[in-house]
């Protein structure tokens, strides 16, 4: 592997991508809103979240899983739903983040850049195909994989923030978020990354493969709705074997991306 | 010029039912300019794919510099440069970063490129904008830093496809002084594809001309005209007062003549080289002085309407008679 080459790539790509708009305002808006202006919501109107209607909670409360209702004794009405929301409603919400951002970055560097007819000078360079792909793979994970660090990190001050003054204590870092961000979130940008090589073969515009693209977000809302309705709850074996099942499909999505990704496949495309 | 840089055998591509390039065999020797004529959808693109390992052929084989590009493909394109035939410039970078991001990818060695990307900036006029963006960039400026990105890794063989389309005249005569200058004075090959068929007179050495993805004529330009292009136009100087009785003259032999724009000018249109001799003695039987014969070379149009069974337009015709 020619490492220089592969930074090369990786260097063009995020420079071209910090200049779209329609690349760079999800990816600032979404961490934005999941991690200050929904903490912020918690801190400064509890009542939107918490103490609003304490029945709405208490029955919300009473279709979760047993065992997340477990995590939840010995705290008031007001705490039960701080730590509900903040802890395990955010979990499935937060995997949005790499999920997306690896998304659209790759729309951009696959489907993008054949759009903008930059593709054919980049296949006659001296890089093997197999560089070519580990740069604009790169290109999109780790961008994705530090905005998901960095958002909790934010997080992390913003929700304790708010724990800190309705419960009495700090809610994060916790074992849960550490395996969901270090585990999980990874697989999550790759699973965005690995579909949108997939959707890449057929869409024409980064218009079309970000619209196309973005539908792998459903599993997502599927958790999050499991979650409410109390199939599951993220827990540590939960979380633990979400991200085993991601790093998987990601596996077997990049082998089957993997073998579009040809020269001779990509040049018969333009 | 002598190494063969480029041999393609029974080389051939097609898409589904549509052959784009059927059994082309072709040699290019090394310090060639070598053009690679035809109308859009002739094949030349393909060619030019095929021949530096990006597209995989479905007949025939290649050797480039002595590789084979399906299999040495990174190693060949390492010492080839292409210019595509849309600038293929990312827009939104400056122009200094897209050539800064290519010298990695073609291995510039780290501590030449800036030197290299200065030179090469300042060498095709652009060091004054290159910090701008790109997209910001003229057409002929965007066509210059794409030759600029070409060059920066010193190819041995170029491949230059349509490098000049869309230019204005001014432009595309800087690009054919840049290319003349980077290619002839540093040795390299070129294989210039084109439709511009004074810019493949004016530049190249031999010409391949192809049509439905098929090679049809091959040979230098002068060679494919005396070859392909039979019916020369002669021009006869004789005196002013004599145009008359020359005109009859020819017109009783057979020959279709004209009155030229200029005053004791005779233009014979038709005429094969070996009947040229016969002319003259029409003429000379008939009592008319002749000042000069001038047969016309035939030129690349020419030859390329000669190919496509069209008769190109005649010029400083006054009047046919016949």
């Amino acid at each position: 592997m020619n490492w220089r080459a592969i930074q090369a790539l990786m260097r063009k790509d995020l420079k071209v991508v910090v200049q779209n708009k329609g690349v760079i305002v999800p990816i600032i808006l979404l961490p934005l809103i999941l991690f200050i202006v929904i903490p912020a919501l918690v801190l400064f109107i509890p009542s939107a979240t918490a103490s609003a209607n304490s029945t709405d909670l208490a029955q919300l409360l009473a279709m979760v899983a047993p065992g997340l209702r477990d995590q939840l004794v010995g705290l008031t009405p007001d705490q039960a739903g701080v730590v509900f929301f903040l802890v395990y409603m955010m979990a499935p919400l937060f995997l949005i983040v790499p999920l997306m951002v690896s998304n659209v970055i790759a729309a951009d560097s696959f489907v993008g850049e054949r759009e903008r007819k930059t593709l054919e000078a980049l296949l006659y360079t001296p890089t093997t195909d197999g560089e070519l792909l580990a740069g604009k793979i790169l290109s999109a994970l780790v961008p994705a994989v530090v905005v998901s660090l960095v958002g909790y990190l934010i997080y992390t001050v913003t929700a304790d923030l708010a724990a800190a003054q309705i419960i009495g204590r700090a809610l994060f870092p916790n074992p849960l978020w550490n395996v969901l961000v270090l585990w999980v979130a990874p697989a999550a940008a790759g699973l965005g990354l690995t579909s949108m090589m997939l959707v890449s073969v057929r869409a024409k515009t980064f218009q079309d493969a970000y619209q196309t693209g973005s539908l792998v977000v459903l599993p997502i809302v599927l958790l999050l709705i499991g979650q409410i309705t109390g199939v599951l709850y993220f827990n540590i074996w939960l979380t633990l074997a979400l991200g085993l099942v991601l790093w998987i499909i990601d596996a077997v999505l990049l082998f089957y991306g993997r073998r579009t990704f040809h020269r001779s496949e990509l040049i018969a495309r333009l | 010029m002598t190494d063969p840089v480029i041999v393609a055998s029974d080389l051939g591509r097609r898409f589904g039912e549509t052959v784009a390039v059927s059994q082309l065999e072709l040699t290019v020797q090394a310090g060639e300019v070598f053009g690679f004529l035809g109308h859009n959808g002739a094949g030349k693109t393909t060619t030019i794919r095929m021949l530096n390992g990006i597209l995989t052929p479905t007949t025939g084989s290649a050797r480039v510099l002595g590789l084979d590009p399906m299999v040495d493909g990174t190693q060949l394109r390492s010492r080839t440069g292409v210019l595509t035939e849309t600038p293929s410039l990312d827009e939104r970078l400056t122009g200094r970063d897209n050539l800064t991001i290519y010298a990695d990818l073609y291995r510039v060695p780290k501590d030449e490129v800036q030197a290299r990307v200065d030179e090469l900036l300042t060498g095709f006029d652009l060091i004054d904008r290159a910090d701008d963006k790109a997209g910001g960039y003229s057409k002929g400026m965007k066509q210059r830093l794409a030759l600029a990105r070409t060059l920066l890794h010193k190819p041995e063989i170029l491949f230059l496809d349509e490098p000049t389309s869309g230019l204005d005249p001014v432009a595309a005569r800087q690009v054919h002084e840049m290319i003349l200058q980077t290619t002839r004075q540093q040795g390299h090959t070129v294989f210039l594809c084109t439709h511009n068929l004074v810019e493949a007179q004016r530049l190249c050495d031999r010409v391949g001309v192809m049509e439905h993805g098929k090679l049809v004529a091959l040979g230098s330009p002068r060679d494919l005209a005396r070859q392909l292009v039979t019916n020369l136009t002669v021009d006869f100087e004789v005196d002013a007062s004599s145009v008359p009785g020359a005109l009859q003259a020819l017109t009783a032999g057979g020959v279709t003549a004209s009155a030229g724009q200029q005053a004791g000018t005779i233009l014979v249109s038709g005429a094969a080289r070996e009947q040229i001799p016969d002319q003259v003695s029409l003429l000379v039987n008939a009592g008319i002085r002749i000042y000069g014969v001038t047969p016309q070379e035939p030129t690349l149009e020419d030859v390329y309407f000669a190919l496509h069974g069209e008769e190109p337009v005649q010029h400083n015709q006054a009047e046919v008679i016949q």
